[in-house]
């Protein structure tokens, strides 16, 4: 285990100290683990509170910030924060226009998020949430916990926060919000397993020369193994995949994220064929990210969402945003 | 047996012992999330109890129903995962079911659990047969009417009958059929519970 920490119990708290040294524009709160915009709460304007497992970075803490959310809420390494976080954090950043959950669709987040919404409405505050489930591996039916969220919370957060930005009502910004997940679907492929620093091993076992297809984000195994594909021949089946579920008959965001150990430039080279297959199944791309966003620790691997766009949606992509993970604009 | 009547320091003390026993096996419990799971059930429930026991040390409810509502709670705001919701509804609406009373029967115990267990069932979406703690908590609660000894034995071969389900509720149910084959880590702890509960009882 080759790991840059000092004890395993303390990693979260560690690194929320780091984020305060670093980001002088965020008020990090290590010991209730809350990271809020500086200058929230910001008047007139509705807030965007999310959160779930540490080990994700920079989601979600490092998307806090002007044109994205108010608040994130870490939890354990893969384990959702609890109720009491994210009624601080709303609290904390609620100018009295309401707050936005974006949630992540794990049955633990789901659950922590469900009770916090029920005390923050008991304290005064007005929540509307949002569920995140974009995974297309996952078989979305009643005998599984349904989709997972993965990249496309990036998508969320970024619209539905410059939604905002822009002033507009809880009930507006929501509703955007839920069109973006409708918008969007991934898939992810992992080329190793991830050590948790509790564990110090794998959380699977995958073989030197194997791949694992339809992982998710927390370490869970996919739904498939193979013999190590090309970048080429992983592009076809993750792409393919998503289109499948997807169909889009408007422009694209792409974003082709890396799981945490992959080099950018692989993802570049990994990016080519993806817009090799895109633009072979005639699907226009309007806009690509390439990069570490939604990651899963050490993970080698990487994944692709797509989110089909109309004007406004890109407008809203295209907006300012100002955050330790994500910055464009003005 | 029947006839004992259990008081708050009965229920302080079946907190402890939980806790010590999940303290005990809390690499077991972690090693059983990582095959179906992600790997922290263990850590968890541990950091749950240690806050559980803490908190009843400082500040004692004087009837078991207070016992068990500030037990539920303390797991709410400290385990997170879906286990701190689940396990923190558990025994805090169990607690409530229990009331005010200074002293409880054994079955007025099992009328309380299954109240809470009621709960898990709702908030989880849950179904006996889902390869989930609802597979140790039904049948050791329907066993808590005969005897303490008889609810962690049910408790524990309701555990162990979850390793040839499919899962179809939370992070396993990803797995589809590769979740046939592995004990459910949350039924597991669940069987913990019931366990500790014997141990005080004797």
């Amino acid at each position: 285990m080759r790991m840059l920490i000092n004890v395993a119990e303390t990693v979260v708290a560690d690194a929320l100290r780091g984020m305060a040294a670093a980001h002088p524009d965020l008020v990090v709160d290590a010991e209730n683990r809350v990271i809020v915009r500086r200058d929230a709460p910001v008047a007139e304007k509705v807030a965007l509170v999310s959160g779930g497992g540490s080990g994700h970075e920079p989601l979600h803490g490092g998307f806090v910030g002007p044109g994205m959310l108010d608040a994130a809420c870490p939890g354990e390494v893969f384990t959702s924060p609890v109720p009491d976080q994210m009624v601080r954090a709303a609290a904390a950043v609620d100018s009295g226009r309401g707050v936005l959950f974006v949630v992540k669709n794990y049955t633990g987040d789901v659950l922590n998020f469900q009770m916090a919404a029920e005390l923050a409405e008991d304290e005064g505050v007005q929540v509307a949430s949002v569920l995140v489930n974009d995974d297309v591996a996952v078989t979305d039916s009643t005998f599984t916990a349904g989709r997972r969220g993965t990249g496309a919370t990036l998508f969320v957060e970024k619209i539905a926060g410059a939604a905002a930005e822009e002033g507009m009502p809880l009930e507006r910004v929501e509703a955007l919000a839920r069109r973006v997940v409708e918008s969007s679907r991934s898939f992810g492929v992992a080329l190793s397993a991830c050590t948790t620093p509790a564990k110090g091993s794998p959380t699977f076992d995958l073989p030197p020369g194997e791949l694992e297809l339809g992982v998710g984000i927390h370490g869970e195994p996919g739904r498939e193994r193979r013999a190590m594909m090309t970048s080429r021949e992983i592009a076809d089946f993750a792409v393919d995949a998503v289109l499948e579920d997807l169909e889009p008959r408007l422009p694209v965001l792409v974003l082709v994220n890396g799981m945490g150990a992959t080099p950018l430039l692989e993802l570049y080279g990994f990016n080519a064929e993806v817009r090799r297959v895109l633009d072979e199944r005639k699907v226009p791309v309007a806009r690509t990210l390439v990069g570490n966003y939604v990651t899963s620790l050490d993970m080698a691997g990487c994944s692709v969402s797509l989110c089909q766009v109309d004007g406004e949606l890109l407008r809203l992509w295209d907006a300012p945003v100002e955050t330790a993970g994500l910055r464009w604009g003005r | 047996m029947s006839d004992t009547v259990l008081d708050a320091a009965f229920f302080v003390r079946w907190m402890t012992a939980a806790a010590a026993s999940v303290e005990r096996e809390a690499g077991r419990l972690t090693e059983l999330d990582s095959a179906i799971g992600d790997a922290d059930h263990g850590n968890n429930m541990q950091r749950g109890f240690v806050a559980v026991v803490k908190v009843l040390e400082a500040d004692r409810p004087e009837a078991p129903g207070g016992v068990l509502v500030a037990a539920g709670r303390q797991l709410i705001s400290s385990v997170g995962g879906a286990s701190g919701p689940l396990y923190g509804s558990l025994l805090r609406r169990s607690g409530k079911a229990l009331g005010e009373a200074a002293q409880v029967t054994r079955e007025e115990l099992r009328a309380g659990l299954q109240a809470g267990v009621d709960a898990v069932a709702q908030l989880g979406g849950a179904a006996p047969g889902d390869k989930t703690m609802l597979d140790a908590l039904v049948p050791a609660v329907a066993a808590l009417g005969t005897s303490f000894e008889e609810a962690a034995t049910a408790a524990e071969e309701g555990a162990l009958a979850t390793v040839p389900m499919l899962a179809r509720k939370g992070r396993a149910s990803y797995l589809g059929e590769r979740s046939i084959g592995h004990q459910d880590p949350g039924a597991t702890s669940s069987a913990l519970l019931f366990a500790a509960l014997a141990e005080v009882a004797k």
